[in-house]
């Protein structure tokens, strides 16, 4: 029996341990990208690629990352990379795994090594146009790694909503209107999607964890069968935000449990960023020129869909992992 | 240049004579070139080569791996992906599959991917119907891909080997379609000679993988973003591979008849040395042509037929060649160019080739059946100075234009 149903983690500890390892010094994204200043994309590649280490392929459909890490005869990428089309991101990578699986009976390639297969996608080739490919993929059951950096829009051609642009948001697709006020949709659950193809790993991340974020890549590395990791990826341009902002936003986004890092690991689930005490999701959204329009009433209404998710996540838990919200903590805290 | 040469030739290979679908003849021939990974959709009139291979897979008969994917657009993904990673690899599909597929056909080409792809040809919806015309096909002229139509199971079989020689020839490097009519060829029982020893599909048809692919030793990329400063250059050498395949096709075309004893060259003519008038056609219809070309020249006409087999590269050169000195070119065109400045495809080629007017007529349209009275008829009218060049005629449709 397929086992789709998730339930909590039995031995939950209350504080999720990383096991320790060390990330190599080399680098396999190398600099000189054309990403945005503050773009975190690169946050993102950099790391996979120091988990995934060499042996990987990379699968990158269109999109921000793909645009701008390869106009040839320039790369960014230290490891063998494809680009086919926008939709296509798990079948191009359901071939290259079954290939990899014939060429090594045939002995074309060393039958004991092992070769990462990565599919880099954003929102839009993932939630959308590329979403029949993933389903496919990850039913049939190939051993890829697949990870969306989900920057909520069409970022590559100039911020128009996607399945995954968060509800108020203005984009060029949604604008504020005097009628509509941006976004009237949810985000598409695309972790909680690919967890009911009954898949033995899927997680969310977020850049501004990178201990957590990393983690996760190392186990999905290491899961036999398909693997997913939605990440939350801060947009300069999109979410129109200082560029010095790029992980404060990220942080604001965890902090006001807008955004969960989770695991749900053959069907366990585990809060891996458990969030004592809530800031109002007004510190999040505040910082976003695509929030700007929204009126209180609107806040409140996002504010309370966030704490309902926060109860089912709880329920789900058994416990209180993601806290109660405070509105006496302040939005930006000083650093040193 | 004929299927049936008049002279026996020495068969250098032992060959049994066997009775099979063009479908299955397909699948046959695939299975003996020994892909390492097949990725297919089901689409009528190509299902049944595509239960075959995974039958052959499930049964240990063929070590590949099978991707039964989620469409046709996935298929397509699919083995551009196990072709870049170094695999042969083989898909199937007809029309609205490979409408679905299309957005991928032209990668396949800039990417130099090896691939080779049978298409039960079919026409394309709306109104659907499931059955045969060379409409889906004929959407491919332009991407890039080397296109071969043929007449019959054998020569479909015959030609996938051929194809997976040509695709992977350091030379070319392109992709490959095998295509013939879907039901009267891909449904129908048909005698064919095969191999008794499947090693000599291979032998005459080894996998080279020497195009560029991804591997981790040597990192590269595939499908970078090609600015207006490169892009032209870089797409200029599929058009230059694709010219150079033309010499490499009808190359391993002979090559092939010295192991098989057949060959069938660029295109097939019938008595078209003394001809004033050339009916041109493909697919499995030439049969039929043939017949009539007997017919007239009974009655004093001097007819002859020429069979397209090679669409793409066009082979205008020896086309030119044979039908110059022919007074009357008819193309009988399976397929319908909307608006064009002919109404079939074919025919407009042809006439772009000879530089002259050409006469055409659509027939076998949706599978609209024909037969060889119907396109003698066609081919009087022709001969009598009924049907004028340059004009639309129909074969076969109520109310057309006859």
């Amino acid at each position: 029996m397929v086992k789709t149903a998730v339930k909590a983690a039995e031995e939950y500890e209350g504080q999720y341990e990383y096991a320790t390892f060390e990330l190599p010094n080399e680098e396999l994204f190398l600099p000189g990208h054309g990403l945005c200043a503050g773009c975190t994309i690169g946050v993102i590649a950099r790391h996979m690629l120091k988990v995934f280490g060499p042996d990987t392929v990379i699968i990158n459909p269109t999109g921000c990352a793909e645009v701008s890490t390869v106009v040839y005869p320039r790369t960014n990428w230290a490891v063998p990379w494809i680009h086919v089309a926008f939709g296509n991101g798990g079948s191009v990578a359901s071939g290259i795994e079954a290939a990899i699986k014939a060429l090594k009976r045939r002995g074309v390639i060393d039958p004991n090594r092992r070769i990462n297969v990565v599919v880099f996608a954003g929102d839009g080739g993932t939630a959308d146009i590329g979403f029949q490919a993933l389903s496919g993929m990850l039913e049939r059951g190939h051993k890829v790694i697949y990870v969306m950096y989900d920057n909520e829009g069409y970022m590559n051609t100039g911020i128009q909503r996607s399945g995954t642009t968060p509800f108020g948001a203005s984009t060029t697709t949604s604008p504020a209107g005097k009628v509509v006020p941006g976004n009237i949709r949810h985000k598409k659950p695309m972790a909680a999607i690919a967890a009911a193809h009954g898949i033995p790993y899927v997680a969310t991340a977020n850049p501004a964890y990178v201990h957590d974020m990393v983690y996760k890549f190392k186990k999905a590395m290491e899961v036999n069968g398909p693997s997913f990791i939605h990440i939350l990826q801060s947009c300069t341009p999109g979410w129109r935000f200082e560029p010095k902002y790029a992980i404060r936003v990220l942080e604001l986004a965890t902090e006001t449990g807008y955004w969960v890092n989770y695991e749900i690991e053959n069907g366990e689930f585990r809060v891996t960023l458990p969030v004592p005490r809530r800031k109002h999701v007004k510190c999040f959204l505040q910082l976003q020129g695509r929030f700007r329009h929204l009126k209180p009433d609107e806040i409140e209404y996002i504010q309370k869909v966030i704490d309902r998710d926060v109860e089912e996540i709880n329920r789900l838990m058994g416990r209180e992992v993601i806290g109660p919200l405070d509105p006496s903590l302040p939005c930006l805290t000083e650093r040193k | 240049m004929t299927a049936q040469a008049l002279v026996p030739r020495e068969k250098k290979i032992a060959q049994k004579r066997i009775a099979l679908t063009g479908n299955h003849a397909v699948a046959l021939a695939v299975k003996m070139c020994r892909p390492d990974v097949i990725a297919a959709y089901p689409i009528t009139p190509q299902t049944p080569v595509v239960e075959k291979l995974a039958e052959y897979v499930n049964n240990g008969e063929l070590d590949a791996e099978y991707i039964p994917v989620e469409s046709e657009h996935s298929a397509m993904s699919a083995v551009i992906g196990a072709s870049a990673m170094g695999a042969r690899t083989f898909t199937e599909t007809s029309s609205q599959g490979l409408m679905h597929m299309y957005e991928n056909l032209p990668i396949a080409v800039g990417l130099r991917l090896p691939i080779v792809m049978g298409v039960a040809a079919r026409t394309i919806s709306a109104p659907i119907n499931v059955w045969g015309d060379y409409s889906d096909v004929m959407t491919m002229r332009e991407l890039g891909w080397i296109i071969y139509i043929v007449q019959n199971a054998q020569e479909a079989f015959d030609t996938i080997i051929q194809a997976y020689r040509v695709a992977e020839d350091q030379r070319v490097h392109l992709p490959a379609v095998v295509a013939y009519d879907g039901f009267w060829t891909s449904h129908v029982l048909q005698p064919l000679d095969v191999p008794e020893d499947e090693e000599d599909v291979i032998r005459f048809s080894p996998i080279t993988r020497s195009w560029v692919k991804l591997d981790v030793d040597k990192p590269l990329q595939l499908g970078a973003v090609g600015t207006p400063e490169w892009y032209w250059e870089i797409r200029w050498q599929a058009v230059e591979a694709l010219r150079e395949s033309l010499k490499v096709i009808e190359e391993i075309d002979r090559e092939f008849d010295k192991w098989f004893g057949r060959s069938y060259g660029l295109f097939d003519t019938y008595r078209l040395e003394d001809a004033e008038l050339a009916i041109v056609t493909y697919g499995s219809i030439y049969g039929l042509v043939k017949k009539v070309v007997n017919r007239l020249r009974e009655e004093g006409v001097k007819a002859g037929a020429l069979r397209l087999r090679v669409i793409r590269p066009w082979p205008g050169d020896k086309l030119r060649k044979a039908l110059d000195n022919i007074e009357k070119v008819f193309v009988i065109d399976r397929a319908i160019n909307h608006g064009g400045p002919l109404i079939g495809p074919m025919a407009t080629e042809v006439a772009a080739t000879l530089q002259r007017p050409v006469y055409n007529a659509l027939a076998t349209i949706g599978m609209r059946a024909i037969d060889s009275d119907m396109i003698y008829e066609a081919a009087v009218k022709v001969a009598k100075g009924l049907w004028a060049p340059n004009q639309t005629y129909t074969i076969g449709l109520r109310g057309g234009y006859e």
